[in-house]
C-alpha cells in the first residue's frame, strides 16, 4: 500500500470520527411513549432534526407508518460555525422551517438543544411549538454532564434499535455542547408544551417527552417571521 | 472527429428518446444517435453517458442509468432508473425503482423502491412503500412510504424543487461531443 493511501485513510478515519457502529444498545424510555403519543393518527407526520439515518427512516415509515421530514439541523449549526456567523443563528431558526403551524404530530429533537445558546435555542423552540399540532409530541435530550470534558466535539447520531433501545453514533462537530440546561429552563424553554415524562439514564442523558396541550395553539404572533 | 459512443451510450432500445415536438440539438449527431439506439433494440439497459444534457421530458420502457445531467421530468414507470455517480438530476422523478448514487434534486415517486447509496444525494420529498438511505448518503426532504405512488394527500404541496421545462419545449443538448 502506498504512503499516500495509508495518510488518506488516517485522515478518513479522523474525519469520520463515526465509529459508533458497533457500540452497545442503550436503553430508552421515553421514545416508546413518544412513539404511543404518535400511534393515535392514521399517518403522523414526523419531523426529525438529527442527521438522515436508513434504518430510522425505515423504523419510522414502515413500521410506525409516519411521513418523515428530515431537517438535519446539525449541517446548518456547522455552516453558521465554519462561516463565523454563530450569532446569526436565532435569526436563522426564525425562516428555517416552511411548514405551516400546528402541522407536526411528532418532532424528535435528538440533543439539538445541547449544542445552542440560549437565544438561539428560544426561537429554535418557539418555531418547534409553532409547528406541533395540539395534542402532538415532541421528544428531546438534554446532557447534564459538563460538556467541557468532551476532548473533541461530537454530534451524536441516534439509530433507533427498537422501541425500547438506541444506539448512539458520534461523528465530527463544528461545535462542542454548550452549558446543560436545567430542569426549570428546559420547562420555560418549550412552553406552552407540557412535560409529561422526564427521565435522568445512567448515562447522565436526560430524556424528556413534551406534549402540545389541545388548546395551546401558538398565537399568530408566533408564526413564522420571515424577511424580519 | 469525436467518438459517437461517448455520448450517449446505447446499450441497448431507443426508449430514452425525448418527447415533445422540438428537439433541439447538433442534427447530426442526435439523429444518428437516435437511429443507432433505434438498431439496438433488444438489449435491456439504456446508458446516458456523463457527457449528455437533457432538458425537457424523459419517458421510457426500460431500465436506464443516467451519467449526465437531466432537467425536467423522468417517467420510467415499470422500470429501474440509476442515478450513476456523476449523474445531475434537476427533475421530478417517475420510477418503478430508483437508485441514487449522484445527485438529484427534486421530487420522486418510485412504485417500488427508492436507494440512496453512499455518496449518493436527494434534495426533494421521496413517496415509495421502501426507502433505503445509506450511511454517507445525504437527504433533504420528506419520506413518504404509506401512500400509493402518484398520490398527494389532500392539503399536501409537493416541493418545490425544480422547474420541469414544459414538454413543448423540449431539447436534447448533447454537451461534449460536437463536431466542429
Amino acid at each position: 500500500m502506498a504512503f499516500s493511501d495509508l495518510f488518506a485513510r488516517l485522515r478518513k478515519d479522523e474525519d469520520d470520527a463515526d465509529a459508533g457502529a458497533d457500540s452497545p444498545a442503550q436503553p430508552t424510555k421515553a421514545l416508546a411513549r413518544f412513539l404511543a403519543g404518535l400511534g393515535t393518527r392514521p399517518q403522523p407526520v414526523l419531523l426529525d432534526l438529527g442527521p438522515v439515518v436508513g434504518s430510522n427512516v425505515t423504523f419510522f415509515g414502515e413500521e410506525v407508518g409516519c411521513k418523515i421530514l428530515v431537517e438535519d439541523l446539525s449541517k446548518d449549526i456547522d455552516r453558521h460555525v465554519h462561516q463565523a456567523k454563530v450569532d446569526a443563528l436565532p435569526a436563522f431558526f426564525d425562516t428555517r422551517f416552511p411548514q405551516e403551524s400546528d402541522t407536526i404530530d411528532g418532532i424528535l429533537c435528538w440533543d439539538i438543544f445541547d449544542y445552542l445558546e440560549r437565544a438561539a435555542a428560544e426561537r429554535l423552540a418557539r418555531q418547534l411549538t409553532r409547528m406541533l399540532r395540539p395534542d402532538g409530541v415532541l421528544l428531546a435530550f438534554f446532557s447534564t454532564a459538563d460538556p467541557r470534558s468532551a476532548i473533541r466535539p461530537t454530534y451524536t447520531r441516534h439509530v433507533v434499535i427498537d422501541r425500547a433501545h438506541l444506539q448512539y453514533r458520534p461523528y465530527k462537530a463544528a461545535r462542542a455542547k454548550q452549558r446543560p440546561l436545567l430542569n426549570r429552563d428546559i420547562q420555560r424553554l418549550l412552553e406552552p408544551l407540557r412535560i409529561t415524562e422526564n427521565v435522568l439514564l445512567k448515562t447522565n442523558l436526560r430524556e424528556v417527552l413534551f406534549r402540545k396541550p389541545a388548546a395551546a395553539s401558538v398565537a399568530p404572533s408566533a408564526a413564522p417571521q420571515a424577511g424580519r | 472527429m469525436w467518438k459517437r459512443d461517448e455520448a450517449v451510450k446505447p446499450t441497448t432500445g431507443p426508449s430514452i428518446l425525448p418527447t415533445g415536438p422540438a428537439v433541439q440539438s447538433q442534427p447530426s449527431s442526435t439523429s444518428a444517435s437516435s437511429a443507432e439506439a433505434r438498431q439496438q433494440i433488444g438489449r435491456d439497459v439504456v446508458n446516458i453517458g456523463k457527457s449528455v444534457v437533457i432538458k425537457g421530458e424523459l419517458n421510457g420502457s426500460e431500465d436506464l442509468t443516467i451519467e449526465g445531467q437531466v432537467e425536467g421530468k423522468i417517467e420510467l414507470k415499470d422500470h429501474v432508473l440509476t442515478i450513476g455517480a456523476n449523474g445531475k438530476i434537476k427533475a421530478h422523478v417517475f420510477a418503478k425503482s430508483l437508485i441514487v448514487l449522484g445527485e438529484v434534486n427534486g421530487n420522486v415517486t418510485a412504485s417500488e423502491k427508492v436507494e440512496i447509496r453512499d455518496g449518493g444525494s436527494v434534495d426533494g420529498d421521496i413517496v415509495s412503500p421502501r426507502v433505503a438511505i445509506a450511511e454517507g448518503a445525504h437527504f433533504r426532504g420528506s419520506v413518504d412510504m404509506q401512500r400509493k405512488s402518484g398520490q398527494q394527500a389532500p392539503g399536501q404541496q409537493p416541493r418545490p424543487a425544480t422547474q420541469p421545462a414544459p414538454p413543448a419545449q423540449t431539447a436534447v443538448q448533447i454537451a461534449q461531443p460536437v463536431a466542429r
